[in-house]
């Protein structure tokens, strides 16, 4: 069984090693990134399983027993994250046939997608905050490679503000582990988790997790950090700011939600009352910025930013529904953010230009796109019956649970606004009729496999919906697992502890 | 880069370094030294070819495609990851065998050694890449 | 000791983010590289420092007595050495081409990206 906690690191990195050793035959290079990336689905879905039916699943790497070796640890969370990557690495994989030139694959786009799943996985699964270290490295020389990959100028300076900005971060997260190792003398999370409790020094352990703050909130794209986000994700091909838009930010958000819940509770009041403040402004600057937006992709980067303040909120309030509220909408949210930036990444290829004003007409000559454009935008706006509706419905039950009307208030309203912009896309992209003075069209070619991906999205988007019940409670229980913090000790240092 | 001294240089200290770099990483594992240094070295070592000659006499140098370097060290590090699956241990154990050789020594072999080798041709292709991009333009 | 490395790492660190916000992105890359020194420095002497004590077992006994220096910091800052080694090449060979494709050292000239 323990198995299935090594797939989701071994398979992508297994297809990035065949992939470069194939980059003579264009052929294998297309078939086995994608055949790789249906594995991963696969494996992360039978983790999903397992872990729902036998709880905690935990794997001492080499064989080096806990605290002292690399520990992988699956819990209902992981497990759920590690699934979606899986679907959209999948959904990445196929689009990326048609959407990625030839240049680009002969420069390694497939491994090195492959190798950033391999590192979103093993973030996911790590039980040691070092090894979480090296797996965001893994994961950002990656995602580099690719945001610069075969680019003019734009893409460059894009590239470099992500790589100056998130260094910077990563200095944050060594300097935090360096304190945090001098200070409780562990890095397995469990061992730390126990330790922290005993330890006699609160006010290092709040420096330290201000310190984890500031790394994982450059990361994560919050309020005041986000900067290089809107900055750099409409820069490369449509399809490689999916996968970031998807994955990367939600990383980030992972692992504040894993230190905030299992390391950092010594001080809730002061430290969640900081991220509930934190959530609130990250949603309104994102919100702001995106209205203020006239370019699809910037719109979309805009949003990123403030659905991230939505996820965060849930952990600043730090209950039971909050925090499944949190999950709920990270996996609706990883979902819906690839589908719409997947579906700009059509018409971009449809009319060559993703400025709103030289874009119209689409719904009058593509009624299928402007449909399955239709429901991850609603569902982003948070309406019923799709998927965000549910997840920021459980935000809001549990912001009035605990009393905090001032970002409940927040909530709804930047929830207004997004559907504001989001129609502000519709009503530009695809209602208003085709500008007189649009650019010619370019040539177009193998759409279906672009758009069967966004419908597949979009499907699981309306079955998140409509069967709401089922994944929400998952989300539950793995909120249970999160506040659980002795399950989780148990479940990696054994019952000896 | 024209200059004499270098390329003369360039020739004597190659085979030296190549040397040097496989010592480094076949001692690494009880010694200072490992793939990661070593194939640094090797690195260097073509590195320096490339700047001494050009870029496409130090590829020729190379025998292969670094990124097939890349890919070939990234299998063999999966591999001695999973090697002790089939022995029926967790992942990354590391396996020891013990080969007598001649006389009374035995020289202990050990998985990890495989990792190293393939941490090494990781290293090796990655550094030619990027020094090669950066001398080919 | 400690108070000497301490010193050291604040001054990496001063070093590190003053350089940053010259306006060059060569001293960009200099101050990220110095940033990631202080940061290994600084997880060396906040794990305590422990003189002239391998951690080694030696070969006639089976376990090593006494005090003995704390191999894991040093194992985590080669790690993160090796790490910041790619990192730093990589971000060069970016920034290069950037300088190419800007035709400036000035980071503020750099906002096509931005409105």
């Amino acid at each position: 069984m323990t198995l299935l906690l090594v797939l989701p690191i071994v398979i992508p990195l297994l297809t990035a090693a065949v992939t470069l050793l194939a980059h003579g035959s264009p052929r294998t290079q297309r078939t086995v990134p994608v055949a790789g990336a249906l594995g991963l689905l696969v494996a992360g879905v039978l983790l999903l399983w397992t872990v729902e039916r036998q709880g905690i699943l935990v794997l001492q790497l080499g064989n080096w027993p806990a605290p002292f070796g690399i520990t992988l640890v699956a819990d209902l969370f992981s497990a759920l994250m590690v699934a979606v990557t899986g679907l959209i690495g999948a959904a990445v994989a196929v689009y990326s046939l048609v959407a990625i030139d030839e240049t680009r694959e002969r420069f390694g786009y497939h491994p090195l997608l492959h190798a950033l799943l391999a590192s979103v996985c093993g973030a996911f699964l790590t039980g040691d905050l070092f090894n979480l270290y090296v797996w965001f490295e893994v994961m950002l020389m990656a995602s580099f490679v690719l945001l610069a990959l075969g680019g003019g100028r734009p893409q460059i300076e894009g590239a470099m503000k992500y790589v100056t900005l998130n260094l910077v971060a990563s200095a944050f997260f060594l300097a935090a582990v360096g304190i945090l190792y001098g200070a409780a003398g562990s890095l397995n999370m469990a061992d730390l988790a126990v330790k922290l409790e005993n330890g006699s020094a609160p006010g290092v352990t709040t420096v330290v997790a201000m310190l984890f703050l500031v790394a994982f909130g450059i990361k994560a794209g919050v309020f005041p950090l986000f900067f290089w986000l809107p900055a750099s994700y409409h820069t490369p091909p449509v399809v490689i700011s999916a996968l970031f838009a998807g994955l990367l930010t939600k990383v980030g958000v992972y692992a504040l939600i894993r230190v905030f819940t299992l390391l950092f509770v010594h001080d809730v009041g002061y430290t969640h009352t900081l991220i509930l403040v934190i959530a609130g402004l990250t949603m309104i600057t994102g919100v702001l910025g995106a209205v203020s937006q006239n370019d699809f992709r910037r719109i979309l980067s805009f949003h990123i930013v403030s659905q991230i303040g939505y996820m965060v909120m849930g952990l600043g309030l730090f209950t039971r529904l909050a925090l499944a509220g949190s999950v709920f909408y990270i996996v609706h949210h990883i979902i819906v953010k690839t589908n719409l930036f997947l579906v700009s990444g059509v018409v971009d290829r449809l009319r060559g230009t993703l400025q709103l004003s030289s874009l119209g007409g689409l719904y009058e000559s593509r009624p299928l796109l402007a449909g399955l454009f239709l429901v991850p935008a609603l569902s982003l706006a948070g309406l019923p019956p799709f998927s965000g509706f549910f997840a920021k419905l459980a935000l809001i039950h549990a912001g009035f649970e605990a009393e905090q009307y001032l970002i409940v208030g927040v909530a709804l309203a930047v929830g207004l606004l997004t559907l504001v912009s989001m129609m502000k896309i519709w009503a530009e992209a695809f209602w208003k009729p085709l500008p007189p003075d649009a650019p010619e069209t370019p040539v177009q070619g193998g759409l279906s496999l672009m758009v069967g991906p966004i419908a597949v999205l979009a499907t699981f988007t309306v079955l998140i919906g409509l069967g709401a019940g089922p994944l929400f409670e998952i989300s539950m229980r793995a909120a249970d697992q999160l506040m659980d913090r002795e399950g989780y000790i148990r479940a990696v240092l054994g019952d000896g502890s | 880069m024209n200059s004499l001294i270098l390329r003369t240089a360039v020739r004597a200290l190659q085979p030296v370094l190549l040397l040097y770099s496989f010592f480094l990483l076949v001692a690494g594992h009880n010694q200072p030294g490992g793939g990661f240094v070593g194939g640094l070295i090797a690195a260097a070592a073509l590195a320096l070819y490339a700047i001494a000659y050009d870029a496409a006499s130090a590829r020729t140098l190379a025998i292969v495609d670094p990124r097939t370097t890349i890919g070939v060290g990234l299998l063999l590090a999966l591999i001695s990851g999973l090697l002790p699956l089939l022995a029926g241990l967790p992942l990354m154990t590391g396996l020891w065998a013990s080969v007598p050789l001649a006389g009374n020594t035995k020289l202990a072999l050990g998985s990890p050694i495989l990792f190293d080798i393939g941490v090494y041709l990781v290293v090796i292709g990655m550094t030619l890449l990027m020094v090669l991009s950066l001398v080919e333009d | 000791m400690e108070l000497l490395l301490a010193v050291v790492v604040g001054g990496l660190y001063a070093g590190g983010i003053y350089l940053m916000l010259r306006r060059s992105i060569v001293k960009i890359i200099f101050g990220l590289a110095l940033l990631g020194h202080a940061a290994n420095l600084l997880i060396f002497t906040s794990a305590g420092l422990t003189r002239g004590r391998a951690p080694l077992i030696p070969v006639s006994g089976s376990v090593a007595g006494g005090t003995l220096a704390d191999p894991l910091p040093q194992a985590v800052i080669l790690t993160a050495i090796v790490i910041s080694f790619g990192v730093v090449a990589f971000a060069l060979v970016l920034f290069r081409r950037g300088w190419q494709a800007a035709e400036t050292d000035d980071p503020d000239v750099l906002r096509i990206t931005e409105t």
